[in-house]
């Protein structure tokens, strides 16, 4: 799929398009000429927006420099190329309408499920889709894969071992990481760094996403200690001290623990505390293996910090790491078929 | 071209983005300070500091250092006189010399991080930095002298 020319260029974008034309591509997934746009673009959530904001967005695409510039054909399967077909799509999965707001809910919340739905369209990635990829209505927030990385759930079945609080959350939408939940990483790191960049959204709005996302996260159902649940994984933090004739704690002490060692009583925000990190604690271990292999740069994650990329470690080495951790930090199942999982991700790495 | 800053200076460097930042330190930039151990990241000979942290420049790409500010040891302190390298002298820690610039780096971010640390701090946080003359004791009250120093406790 290839995103189209949206500058007011008249021939290649959408220069001649009037307000109208505008207005039906975004709530009703039509494009100027009648036919059907690809639900890739997420006129399902933008069918939520006011009146007033696709005016606003209007006015601003349309005072950008228009640049010509055709896009290459989409090299979508048969039969979903047919765009006739994507009405029969819409009858089954598709309902205009504008957001409705809660009244039983505060006016920050309305604001952050706006937000949240109809404009960043979080759902896009956090929710799972069916076979013919609308998003499933059952498993609203579920968590998905995104580019070959989790897109953890957000609501209850949220893996960090720590609910997600409003002042958590802010943080961690500010400014890509959290001391008591970790880094943002894969295309979560584009949305915090770019399209929630301070100097496009103000405090208020990511406060306000950060209220409505803690509430999806139902904190109290999950409510554990905070204290307790920080003095147990800080108590892991340094158990490969003690474990000398452990090749696996060997390893991750070689490797891993000078810099993600915490001692007592609360992390340092600079040594992300992998015991409180949903990497570990996720169902899968995608994006375990996606931050070994690729590292971290400078400028993504928790700012200014950098995690070498660990690609020299072979499958089985990354393998022994990641069972190492997921026994000793967490108290959840072993993840199976490490190896066949890394090599998979490596493989997927290389080819982008 | 990639533009940093190293020790205080800004450098840009025809190295590809995905160069390990050590052989661009030592090879491009022509500091040899910095280690090269194993290579892959586990003895922590070639650790250097990117925006105030250790990191093994050995598995750090060019790339992901792009803008930051990177400290190697030359740069640690103007004159070569940080409690660590002072420390470092009056207990003699290094036999053959090989590991220390990497021992430094790493146990300066220990310092920042546990200004007073236990000697399980010391043996967690170190362990991933190998003397291979097994000068770990000398190692290890060299960090303790340093740390007293740093936090202006008169020595005795």
């Amino acid at each position: 799929m290839y995103g189209t020319n949206i500058t007011p260029d008249s021939k290649t974008g959408i220069g001649t398009w009037p307000l109208d034309a505008f207005l039906r591509a975004m709530r009703e997934g039509v494009a100027r000429d009648g036919s059907h746009l690809f639900p890739a673009f997420p006129y399902n959530a933008y069918t939520e927006l006011t009146y007033d904001d696709l005016r606003a967005l209007y006015a601003y695409l349309m005072t950008r420099q228009p640049v010509s510039a055709g896009v290459p054909s989409n090299t979508v399967p048969f039969p979903l190329n047919v765009r006739a077909l994507q009405e029969g799509w819409k009858l089954l999965f598709f309902r205009s309408g504008r957001f409705q707001s809660n009244p039983a809910k505060s006016g920050e919340w309305n604001r952050g499920a706006y937000l949240a739905e109809a404009l960043c369209d979080c759902g896009g990635c956090h929710t799972p889709r069916n076979s013919l990829g609308a998003e499933k209505t059952s498993g609203v927030y579920a968590g998905t894969v995104v580019d070959g990385w989790i897109a953890p759930a957000l609501d209850r079945a949220n893996p960090s071992p720590l609910p997600w609080t409003q002042e958590d959350l802010f943080t961690f939408l500010r400014t890509g990481t959290s001391s008591l939940h970790g880094a943002a990483g894969g295309t979560m790191i584009p949305v915090i760094r770019d399209a929630l960049a301070l100097a496009v959204v103000p405090d208020s709005d990511v406060r306000a996403i950060a209220v409505y996302f803690s509430d999806v996260n139902q904190p109290a159902v999950r409510a554990s200690s905070v204290d307790a649940t920080v003095r147990e994984a800080i108590a892991t933090s340094d158990l490969a001290v003690d474990q000398p004739y452990d090749a696996d704690a060997t390893l991750y002490a070689s490797a891993c623990m000078s810099c993600h060692y915490n001692g007592r009583p609360a992390p340092v925000p600079a040594r992300p505390e992998l015991a409180l990190n949903s990497a570990l604690t996720l169902p899968e271990p995608t994006n375990f293996i996606q931050v070994v292999l690729n590292g971290v740069s400078s400028i993504n994650g928790a700012p200014g910090l950098v995690m070498p990329a660990y690609a020299s470690l072979t499958d089985i080495e990354i393998a022994r790491l990641a069972a190492y951790l997921r026994r000793t930090r967490t108290k959840r199942p072993p993840w199976n078929d490490m190896e066949k999982k890394v090599a998979a991700v490596r493989r997927e790495s290389a080819g982008r | 071209m990639i533009t940093f800053q190293l020790n205080g200076l800004s450098v840009s460097v025809h190295s590809p983005g995905d160069a390990p930042l050590l052989w661009v330190i030592r090879d491009e930039l022509g500091l040899t300070g910095t280690k090269f151990g194993c290579g892959i990241g586990f003895c922590g000979a070639c650790t250097v500091h990117v925006e105030g942290r250790a990191t093994r420049s050995c598995v750090t790409p060019l790339g992901a250092i792009a803008g930051a500010k990177v400290t190697t040891i030359e740069g640690l302190d103007p004159e070569g006189r940080h409690p660590l390298q002072a420390a470092w002298l009056e207990l003699q820690v290094p036999q053959c010399g090989y590991c220390q610039s990497g021992q430094i780096m790493q146990a300066a971010t220990l310092l920042k991080d546990y200004p007073d640390p236990t000697d399980r701090d010391i043996n967690a946080v170190m362990a991933g930095s190998v003397c291979r003359c097994m000068a770990y004791g000398r190692i290890k009250k060299a960090i303790k002298l340093a740390a007293t120093r740093m936090r202006g406790v008169p020595h005795g």
